[in-house]
């Protein structure tokens, strides 16, 4: 069976659970529906061939339906208010969308065939960088080889991330243990 | 019965159990990521993801005992710069950040690829450390009784 079919499959599974996540009333249904999307994404990228991503993805959609399920379940986040939609906000967002497919059809048009990305940079690579670099994971050679200095700024970026977290969070503590010892 | 923080002692039990594989299986992907795919990132989760297991089945209390949370956050926070060291050694030998200074060896070996290898680790650790510490953050702080006003 060729490979675009089972992304055609995926990606309906992946619209169908996403509405689904947006629909249902129920939070903790609401999650899982969410975490089909992501198990989506991770199943097509391993189609594609990618499998680094996969794992990744895999594993991050995993860590993010713990955290949720430990942030919101418990909380009263169970009712629901209903929402009157605008018809003519709704109107206008579907002819903008339309507009917008219908513009950029062309471009879609122009793109290579998939699978085939005859990109100069990428040939390159595929054919130095094992012997440049001695990876005999391509992925592990770019994204530490060629590319260190971008992985140096993802690293910072997740050392800001949690020195914010964990600053707030310490502050929001103490000061209610500060309260508490009060009382 | 809920005296007891933590999960049911069958849950524990199979932690107990399963848990230092996972945390085997991580190093195993951090180690393998010039040769495999996996890398740092998938690693680091896998053992965070590990560490999270503890603490649902046992509770804040116990993983707090447990791990030594300052002695993570020092990890965590020690592993960029090492990151950096290992990219002005690189400036040093080679003239450019983040040169591959170390010997490459030969294809498909484990110890092949130079830096690829040291960062890989680092990056494992540093993805590993943030995320369990993120978690123990969340957990420490209470949602339930929260500020929302």
């Amino acid at each position: 069976m060729p490979i675009e079919i089972w992304l055609i499959f995926i990606l309906c599974v992946m619209i169908i659970a996403s509405i689904a996540a947006l629909e249902i009333k129920d939070i903790l249904s609401s999650i899982i529906a969410i975490g089909v999307v992501g198990l989506g994404v991770s199943l097509s990228f391993l189609f594609l061939q990618a499998p680094d991503l996969a794992v990744v993805q895999f594993l991050f959609e995993i860590f993010a339906l713990i955290i949720l399920v430990r942030a919101f379940v418990k909380k009263e986040y169970h009712q629901h208010e209903e929402s009157k939609t605008n018809l003519l906000i709704s109107i206008v967002t579907i002819i903008v969308l339309g507009l917008l497919f219908l513009l950029s059809l062309p471009v879609f048009q122009n793109l290579p065939a998939f699978g085939k990305p005859l990109m100069t940079v990428s040939e390159y690579y595929l054919f130095h960088g094992a012997l440049q670099t001695g990876a005999a994971n391509l992925v592990a050679a770019i994204i530490l080889d060629y590319r260190a200095y971008d992985t140096l700024g993802e690293v910072t970026v997740l050392f800001t991330a949690v020195i914010g977290a964990l600053s707030i969070l310490k502050i929001r503590s103490k000061e209610k243990n500060r309260e508490t010892s009060n009382e | 019965m809920n005296k007891e923080p933590g999960m049911t002692l069958i849950v524990k039990t199979v932690t107990r159990i399963s848990v230092w594989l996972i945390i085997l299986y991580g190093f195993y992907i951090i180690f393998h990521g010039h040769l495999t795919p996996g890398g740092g990132f998938g690693g680091g989760v896998i053992i965070a993801l590990a560490l999270l297991n503890v603490l649902l089945a046992y509770g804040k209390d116990f993983t707090r005992k447990w791990l030594n949370i300052k002695l993570l956050e020092n990890f965590e926070s020690s592993s960029i710069t090492l990151f950096l060291i290992v990219g002005i050694i690189g400036m040093a030998v080679g003239g450019s950040f983040l040169f591959n200074f170390i010997d490459k060896g030969t294809l498909f070996n484990m110890l092949s690829s130079g830096t690829i290898l040291p960062l890989n680790i680092i990056i494992g650790i540093k993805v590993a450390m943030s995320l369990f510490l993120v978690v123990m953050a969340l957990a420490a702080y209470n949602f339930d009784k929260g500020d929302e006003q």
